[in-house]
């Protein structure tokens, strides 16, 4: 196994300027991730999970510390420094984020999100078109919805159109935040074996799920932010 | 990934007016928001640098007066600069400054490299001449003399904006603005320009004929690979189509970054008053 990423003394404050108040979110987070392993983080509500997750996306800007990410294009770099360009090739590419919301755009079906997924990446259109109908499939979206706009789509339709588009790109590196939460208890276990299956396609992930029973036996280990340890 | 800009602008300035002793020296600068209240000079674009990279969407927001409209118009060459450099890769081989080119470099430029669509559509259209005669003026100035094939271009181009066929040969004034907006992309796209500057496209339509604008940009970038400036004042149009933002205030850049950066983590206090107004 080789290390994937390397999160080192991250801290991330907020400046709210209009109250002339700074807010720490996260201090000093230290945890690291094998290819293929799966992390799940802990910590009660604003913790920091959120944070953390969204500073390795880069959604926020990381304020301090690094954040190590072995890519197979651009080699070991520090997600924390890296150039916007960059980090929108690797979004593009390597890393993906699966929350419970949905970025829709007007007018765009959710067989067309799931092509373009494809089609960003470069790839040919009849490529993206077939690969979308897989990841469909795979993830079990009702095929008469699949030319419905997704903005109708209940919260479990949401989410696994949400996975679909992230799963579609191949990512080696899947941050998940708390995709499960206002799903069912039926919902939550299919995203369950969502995720078993992608972890035995060799997918590393991240994950937040509020509910600690959830992610019993799907992590390989779990890091603790209120604690500051992998437990 | 290529990795030269398609296009660079380096510390563009605009300036209206001649400046006094109060407002002349860009470090010592005595003005209210961009204006000088001694000799009413304004300074609508101070020192702009940023890069557009292939196939990219970079979106500028801003609130009105902020400098984005002049701006967009320095860069198509309607307003001279005062100051600053812009290079295109594929002009010159990105070596020479755009702005010191003569007119005819200009004229060149903007027939065969860039197209823009005008907050305006007054400015950018005829508005009596039929929809297929503005295009193919576009097409004309660009070189071409074949009548029938420029008609065809113009009909598959109006087609690609969902302008209907029993319509195109009617006057833009007799359009609703979301078609005026359309007729004015498919004239800016008809030379197949690298490089599309648009200014608040969709601004005063209303919300359905807006999404259907912004469907048709996103498939522009997707099919054509075009690259675009996007201006608006709306960070919600920004958040569709921008992958990343910049901001401006009374003339100068405040903050760029990812779009869902700027809108989740805006660092600077304008930007933040601006994305929590939206929530
Ligand atoms: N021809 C001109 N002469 C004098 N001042 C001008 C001229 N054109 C623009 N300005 C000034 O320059 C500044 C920037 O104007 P500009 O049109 O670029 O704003 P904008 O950001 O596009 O605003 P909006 O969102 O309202 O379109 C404003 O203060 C404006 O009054
Ligand atoms: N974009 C933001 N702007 C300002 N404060 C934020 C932002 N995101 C999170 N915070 C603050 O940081 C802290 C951690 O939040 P978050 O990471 O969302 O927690 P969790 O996901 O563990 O519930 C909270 O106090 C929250 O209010
Ligand atoms: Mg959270
Ligand atoms: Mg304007
Ligand atoms: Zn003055």
């Amino acid at each position: 196994m080789s290390r994937l990423l390397e999160v080192k003394d991250l801290s991330k404050s907020f400046i709210i300027h209009h109250l002339t108040k700074k807010m720490t979110a996260i201090e000093t987070i230290n945890f690291s991730l094998e290819e293929g392993e799966f992390i799940g983080i802990v910590g009660k509500s604003g913790s920091g999970k959120s944070t953390v997750l969204k500073s390795i996306y880069r959604t926020y800007l990381p304020e301090k510390g690094s954040i190590l990410y072995n890519s197979e294009k651009f080699g070991l770099v520090d997600l924390a420094k890296l150039s916007e360009r960059e980090v929108l090739y690797l979004r593009q590419h390597e890393i993906g984020y699966v929350s419970q919301f949905l970025n829709v755009m007007p007018r765009t079906t959710a067989r067309e999100l799931v092509e373009q997924a494809v089609i960003e990446m470069g790839r040919p259109k009849d490529e993206a078109r077939q690969a979308a109908e897989d990841a469909l499939t795979h993830f079990e979206l009702d095929p008469e919805l699949w030319d419905s706009y997704p903005n109708t789509f209940s919260g479990g339709q949401k989410l696994r159109l949400n996975i679909s588009c992230a799963i579609v790109k191949k990512p080696r590196l899947l941050l998940l935040d708390e995709p499960t939460a206002s799903l069912d208890d039926a919902s939550k276990l299919r995203v369950r074996e969502i995720i078993e299956r992608l972890k035995i396609g060799g997918t590393t992930l991240i994950g937040i799920f509020h509910d600690l029973e959830f992610m019993d036996g799907l992590c390989d280990k779990v890091y603790d932010l209120q604690k500051k340890i992998v437990v | 990934m290529h990795d030269k800009p398609i296009l660079q602008v380096r510390n563009l300035k605009k300036q209206y007016g001649p400046g006094c002793a109060d407002c002349a020296d860009p470090a010592n600068r005595i003005i209210e928001k961009n204006h000088c209240p001694k000799c009413q000079t304004v300074y609508a674009c101070r020192n702009i640098s940023f890069d557009l990279h292939e196939g990219e969407i970079l979106g500028i927001v801003g609130e009105s007066g902020s400098g984005k409209s002049t701006l967009m118009k320095c860069l198509y060459f309607d307003e001279a600069v005062t100051d600053g450099k812009a290079f295109i890769r594929s002009y010159q081989g990105g070596q020479t400054n755009i702005f010191e080119e003569s007119s005819q470099q200009h004229r060149f430029i903007r027939n065969y490299i860039l197209g823009m669509v005008y907050q305006n559509p007054i400015l950018g259209l005829k508005m009596d001449f039929s929809s297929v005669g503005n295009i193919a003026e576009k097409l004309i100035a660009a070189g071409d003399r074949r009548v029938k094939r420029m008609e065809e271009r113009s009909k598959e181009l109006l087609e690609h904006v969902h302008i209907p066929i029993a319509r195109m040969k009617d006057e833009p004034k007799k359009f609703s603005g979301g078609m005026q907006q359309r007729v004015q992309i498919a004239k800016a796209l008809s030379n197949n320009p690298p490089i599309l500057f648009l200014d608040e496209v969709t601004t005063g339509l209303d919300l359905s004929v807006q999404a259907s604008v912004l469907d048709l940009i996103k498939r522009i970038q997707r099919e054509l690979g075009i690259s675009m400036l996007v201006v608006s004042h709306d960070l919600a149009v920004i958040r569709m189509l921008a992958n990343r933002t910049i901001v401006m205030l009374n003339g100068e850049i405040i903050e760029q970054g990812l779009t869902d950066q700027i809108l989740e983590d805006p660092q600077h206090a304008y930007t933040q008053q601006l994305v929590y107004s939206l929530i």
